[in-house]
């Protein structure tokens, strides 16, 4: 069973560090195509976007608690409040929200 | 203040210590979603028959949420090696594209060895905060992150392992928020300053909805869910409205 289970590990941790280390290792020149900087630039926001929405709305117990939590993240974020306030906050939010319902 | 000698003796400056404790900083918050998240990995590893060595291991060797949960049944089940690999590679991929984002944000004089370690952490997390860094990111940002975010991640796992009844319901639930609070945090900000990034925020939520909610789409794994909407919404973006690179600089120098 361990020498099963110790292989399982390698085998996902290894193709798992294999993807992300890769590209870091390889592209280590600056790339001058203007079209793949720009792609570059947007990646951030849409797969940070794409990773939020609708997923957001079932992180935590109920629809509702997370819904509220996701405006209220969405308005500290707005008003551009550190990282650490806009988690917290949504977090309280939601925890707020579930002891009233 | 261990780190602290560390940096110092690898020949780096209190410029880099400063780089170190803003990526301490962007951690906490990291630190405590990993903690809700793999304490739930935690739970059900033990629950599914694993040792709490082994789901710590797990955690310890992987750190990537979906890839974990969906790893788990197919040890206890005894998958064949080459379904873990695929599956593996299908939900992680994403981490490609984010590792090639990164490969252009270090700092360009760091010497290469730094991109081999920096790689064990590119997380959806930690690539947040490290792209909402303006200009070029020190590696020491990377691991000033890394040492706070990563351990919550492996004592998330051991406390959901060890007692299920540790942290109540409720708490679990609340954290659940955190990561998506924070990556709120990171992407609004600079959608407010500019049009199509705003664009490409609501087109990436809306193509990721569809995954969800079109039933013909509705069997397409999260991670790839991910990867298609990236490519979908930011390579329209880059070629509809491709950017100037002296604004592409003002807008990361606001952020």
């Amino acid at each position: 069973m361990n020498a099963e289970f110790f292989l399982y590990i390698l085998v996902m941790a290894g193709v798992t560090y294999l993807i992300r280390m890769l590209p870091l290792a390889l592209v280590k020149r600056e790339i001058t195509s203007p079209f793949i900087r720009s792609f570059l630039y947007y990646v951030p926001y849409a797969s940070l976007a794409a990773m939020t929405f609708p997923a957001i709305l079932y992180a935590t117990d109920s629809m509702i608690s997370a819904g509220i939590g996701f405006v209220v993240a969405l308005l500290l974020s707005y008003w551009e409040r550190s990282l650490l306030t806009v988690a917290l906050i949504a977090c309280a939010a939601v925890f707020v929200v579930e002891r009233l319902l | 203040m261990l780190q602290f000698e560390k940096l110092k003796t690898a020949g780096c400056s209190t410029v880099n210590f400063s780089a170190w404790k803003r990526g301490v900083r962007d951690g906490i918050p990291i630190c405590l979603g990993y903690f809700a998240v793999s304490f739930t990995f935690g739970m059900m590893a033990v629950g599914e028959g694993l040792a709490v060595w082994q789901a710590v291991l797990i955690s310890a060797a992987n750190i990537t949420s979906a890839g974990q949960f969906a790893g788990l049944p197919l040890i206890v089940n005894g998958a064949p090696y080459v379904e873990m690999a695929l599956t593996q590679f299908i939900i992680n991929l994403r981490y490609s594209l984010m590792s090639f984002s990164l490969s252009q944000k270090i700092e360009r004089q760091a010497p290469h060895f730094h991109r081999f370690f920096i790689a064990y952490g590119v997380t959806d997390e930690i690539f947040g905060v490290t792209v909402s860094q303006p200009g070029r990111t020190s590696p020491a940002y990377s691991y000033g992150v890394m040492c706070v975010a990563l351990p919550g991640w492996v004592l998330g796992t051991l406390c959901g392992a060890v007692s299920g009844n540790l942290l109540p319901d409720f708490i679990v639930s609340a954290l659940g928020l955190a990561i998506y609070g924070m990556f709120l945090a990171i992407i609004i900000p600079p959608a407010k300053k500019d049009r199509v990034v705003c664009g490409v925020v609501i087109c990436a939520m809306l193509v990721s909805a569809m995954f969800r909610y079109l039933p013909p789409l509705r069997g397409v794994s999260s991670g790839f869910v991910v990867i298609i909407t990236t490519l979908l919404v930011g390579g329209a973006a880059a070629f509809f409205f491709p950017i100037r690179e002296d604004r592409a600089e003002e807008i990361a120098d606001e952020c």
